[in-house]
């Protein structure tokens, strides 16, 4: 079993005492802060701040009312409240310090060398801290305590070995997710030694967690305690804020305030631990804002109703009049919010596709390709929005759609076939399941017709065995195979427009040919627009008619495809040309080559990254 | 299938040996003498000499052990040191009631928890899903029987809305019997629901973000449907997380138990404790961790049912 409370923590944005200033500057870390402060403070100077003698009993202080002498006036036997609450603030927190130091004590180093080691020792670890989490804590402690006379010490030795695993999993995870870094890796290759590695560069990544993960802990353990005494287990005479709850609970009819006490103590610090640890968690992970609908919605109009000299230069240009076209975008701009505000990818484009025409979207890694068939599908991801003058698809203005309307294009309209072929099928699905699904829903076929027409359709795309195919799930197919699979459901709709972003980039050179293809023989077959976006000239020049280059989000040039390869208007085409027809056509060569003149380039591909990891980091909170 | 099956099972019965022997060392080897405690002070060493040949502490720890785990094997789990009646009978007396209250709660988590996280994953941001995200913070942290006290206060006290204590049969009265045993389910199952509702959330909006779920989207699929592909990729980490909560809600039973003064294992539990009574500790213990076990068990089976790739491990 995992827990996924403690896993995979990204420490990417720690930055020492800049977080702690960060998280200072939050409301909720600057009070939650400030209450422990306090709290830290009344058990360290408890000795001269209690006006009394916690266990002294003056019995006609017995549930007294509070006066100036007793502020919180005397509990059942005629002790001061206030000074057993005060010592019960040392109390608690030695207990929590305890706890925490036994379980960092115990959980991080084998953490380390689970993460580390891998192996045996993993699985040693692993299945031990498995095992003590599927052992209810507190009988556990009930026996302790049966055995130990009630000793409050040894106690919260074994809350301290309960707490362990949470210490364990976070640092293995933390590890694993760094182990294969390549700083890591230089390090072995230079001969430290293995201590030497996990004390000096893996340890590092695991300090923001693990305090994290002990503001959490030291809650958990506070209450833990405060259950014991509560059950009279580990008090002894010691004033804890568990046994005064049990005695404020026992005359909770007639004097509440004695059970309202204790309470709040008890509940504000184990409040003002969890609050610290998530704003802490919060401060240190790296997250891009993700804009809710509405405000996506707002932001959209915002810049649709800017005056129009703001946005109305545009790259690129038109061939066919709109209605006639399969495609048109005109002065498109694709923008993602980031941290630092919203970072526009795409900046105005315009390019249109006529009905049976193949048009090559070509650019290196960043250009904006990608984003402009996103924008065309209206599938940008979460944190990202567009606006355009007019997109035009199937001779419609599809800008002045509303969302399930524009939705209902997908699957008539537009196929689209996704770049990465292992990663785009639902790995809970059958095969089958994935491609009769929109058929009987949104082609209202029956069952049996779409199974018909799914078979066909695998059959079509070169599946050998297609029946065996229909049953089997996505990690079962080789990845030319599943990308014939989503070739199959892409124009299973029969759609006018085949969008498809980088088909061939992810399989094997062998299939690459293949694939392009059958994608060739497809769009003739059923004389579908083809938008392919690729960053390789070979594929343009095997198929396409018309080619776009992009360029940091703009258009470079746009050209027949034979025009563009006997002679290409823009430097940075026959640049691009150049270095795909070399052989040289992988695409770190690209990047490396163009990496430095596209500055803004990397600005996008800066915000595309952050987009994705963006749901990612969300994820990644730090939770108990 | 089968395999897979086996497999789980032998692992947890690998399980339950080891925590069964570990929890017995703990048990028997710290102890300097049981029969003090279950005597008193005021015990002459004659009534202790004769106490420990009948509970047969006098004997060689190892022989303890196996006898207490051959009698294990057969269903028996020993008598009490206090009453001398059989353990498991005792706890067979009690155990319903607990059950019948996790069982509660984990429903209640299950739908509630459910709900909310779905609300707040497919619209991250709004404030159901801030709302979901505060509770979990604050609700998550804070103990069981704290959350019990406030309720009890509130509710029963000030209220009068539910009785205070006391746990009705269900045999006696079904309306009675909920009545007992909603704060206290609700008590437990507070902070499992903002808990099980955020990693809900946090799986639902990981999902979210996977290339298969653009794909499906550019397939036309309508909106419910899409929210079946989410649903079924983040059902395990949400399954995952219920059976945690298990455990945690059998802990905490035992506190909230003795504030509402049901009569489950958490009361018997405490005074088997209190009077060194370990014959009764070790089988409460043995006998949770035999529902952990089944309870893992069903969720293996559940998630290789759920998770296709799971079923092939």
């Amino acid at each position: 079993m995992t827990s996924p409370l403690t896993d995979n923590i990204d420490t990417r944005g720690v930055r020492r005492g800049s977080a702690f200033l960060r998280l200072l500057r939050r409301p909720a870390g600057a009070i939650s802060f400030g209450v422990l402060v306090l709290v830290v403070l009344v058990a360290v100077f408890a000795q001269w701040l209690a006006p009394h003698d916690p266990n002294f009993v003056d019995l006609s202080l017995s549930r007294a009312l509070p006066s100036p002498e007793h502020p919180l006036g005397g509990d059942t036997t005629g002790r001061d409240v206030l000074s057993r609450l005060i010592w019960g603030t040392q109390i608690t927190l030695w207990g929590a310090m305890l706890a925490i130091v036994v379980a960092v004590g115990l959980g991080v180093p084998s953490g380390l060398a689970a993460g580390y080691l891998g192996g045996a020792t993993d699985r040693i670890g692993t299945w031990v801290s498995d095992a003590l989490q599927s052992v209810p804590g507190m009988i556990i402690l009930l026996i302790v305590a049966a055995n130990s006379g009630n000793s409050f010490n040894i106690l919260m030795v074994t809350i301290g070995v309960f707490m362990a695993p949470g210490y364990f999993r976070l640092t293995r995870s933390t590890v694993l997710s760094v182990r294969n870094e390549a700083y890591v890796d230089a390090a072995r290759v230079s001969g430290l030694s293995n201590t030497r590695i996990m004390g000096r560069h893996i340890i590092r990544q695991v300090y923001a967690p693990i305090i994290i993960q002990s503001a959490l802990t030291a809650g958990m353990a506070m209450g833990m305690q405060a259950g014991l005494q509560f059950l009279g287990i580990g008090g002894g005479t010691t004033p804890g804020w568990g046994a005064m709850m049990n005695e404020g609970f026992r005359v909770m009819r007639t004097d509440p305030l004695l059970l309202l006490w204790p309470s709040l103590a008890l509940g504000i610090t184990i409040a003002a631990l969890a609050v610290l640890g998530s704003t802490l968690a919060d401060v240190i992970s790296v997250k891009t804002p993700v804009l809710s609908r509405s405000r996506r919605r707002s932001l959209s109009a915002e810049s649709t109703t800017r005056p129009a000299n703001a946005t109305s230069t545009t790259t690129g240009s038109i061939s066919h009049v709109a209605v006639e076209s399969a495609v048109q975008l005109e002065n498109l701009r694709v923008n993602y919010a980031t941290a630092s505000g919203p970072v526009e990818v795409v900046h105005g484009i315009t390019l249109d596709v006529a009905p049976g025409e193949v048009l090559g979207i070509v650019g290196e890694s960043g250009s904006g390709k990608s984003q402009t068939v996103f924008s065309m599908l209206d599938l940008l991801p979460k944190s990202g929005s567009y606006t355009a003058d007019a997109i035009w698809i199937g001779g419609q203005n599809v800008t002045a759609l509303g969302r399930t309307e524009r939705a209902r294009l997908l699957g008539h309209e537009i196929g689209y076939v996704p770049q990465e072929p292992m990663t785009n099928l639902d790995p809970s699905f059958t095969i089958g399941h994935q491609l009769t699904e929109p058929l009987r829903s949104v082609h209202r076929m029956s069952r049996t017709e779409a199974k018909a027409r799914a078979l066909a359709m695998l059959e079509r795309v070169g599946i050998a065995n297609p029946t065996a195919v229909m049953r089997s799930y996505p990690h079962e197919l080789s990845g030319g195979m599943a990308q014939r699979v989503l070739i199959a459901g892409a124009i299973s709709g029969k759609p006018s427009v085949l969008v498809a972003d980088e088909p061939t980039t992810a399989l094997d050179v062998t299939v690459q040919a293949e694939v392009l293809e059958l994608l060739r023989e497809l769009q003739r077959e059923y004389r579908m627009a083809l938008i392919i976006v690729t960053h390789n000239f070979g594929v343009v020049a095997d198929i396409c008619d018309r080619v776009v280059v992009m360029r940091g989000g703009s258009i470079e040039e746009i050209g027949e495809a034979a025009q563009i390869f006997s002679a290409p208007r823009s430097e940075y085409t026959r640049e691009l040309i150049a270095a795909s027809l070399d052989g040289a056509e992988s695409r770190a060569e690209l990047d490396r080559l163009h990496a430095a003149a596209a500055s803004s380039a990397a600005a996008d591909h800066e915000a595309r990254s952050a987009a994705d990891a963006a749901a990612e980091a969300e994820l990644k909170e730090v939770r108990a | 299938m089968l395999t897979f099956t086996l497999k789980r099972l032998v692992s947890g019965a690998i399980l339950l040996f080891a925590v069964a022997t570990a929890t017995f060392l703990l048990a028997y080897a710290a102890i300097p003498d049981p029969t003090l405690g279950l005597l008193g002070s005021a015990a002459t060493p004659e009534a202790q000499a004769a106490l420990a040949q009948k509970i047969g502490t006098d004997r060689p720890l190892l022989v303890q052990y196996f006898e207490w785990l051959t009698n294990l094997l057969r269903g028996d789990f020993g008598t009490s040191w206090k009453n001398f009646q059989p353990v498991g009978k005792q706890i067979a007396l009690k155990l319903p009631v607990t059950l019948s209250v996790v069982t509660v709660s984990i429903l209640l988590s299950a739908i509630l928890g459910g709900t909310l996280g779905v609300l707040a994953g497919l619209r991250p941001n709004t404030w159901i899903d801030k709302v979901v995200k505060a509770g979990a913070v604050i609700l998550f942290a804070l103990p069981g029987f704290w959350v019990a006290l406030v309720l009890v206060m509130t509710f029963a006290v000030q209220l009068k809305w539910f009785p205070a204590v006391g746990y009705v049969q269900p045999g006696e009265s079904i309306p009675g019997w909920l009545q007992s045993i909603t704060l206290p389910a609700i008590a437990l199952a507070l902070g499992a629901i903002v808990m099980i509702a955020e990693q809900l959330r946090n799986a639902i909006i990981q999902a979210d973000s996977q290339d298969y779920m653009r794909t499906l989207r550019s397939r036309g699929l309508p909106p419910w449907r899409i929210v079946v592909h989410l649903l079924r990729n983040s059902a395990p980490a949400s399954l995952t997380i219920l059976a945690l909560m298990f455990v945690g809600l059998l802990s905490g039973a035992i506190i909230v138990e003795q504030i509402f003064a049901l009569p489950g294992i958490g009361p018997l539990t405490q005074s088997s404790s209190q009077n060194g009574d370990i014959p009764m500790l070790l089988g409460i213990t043995v006998i949770t961790v035999i529902f952990v076990v089944i309870i893992n068990f069903l969720l293996d089976i559940l998630l290789g049912w759920v998770n296709p790739k799971a079923r092939v491990k």
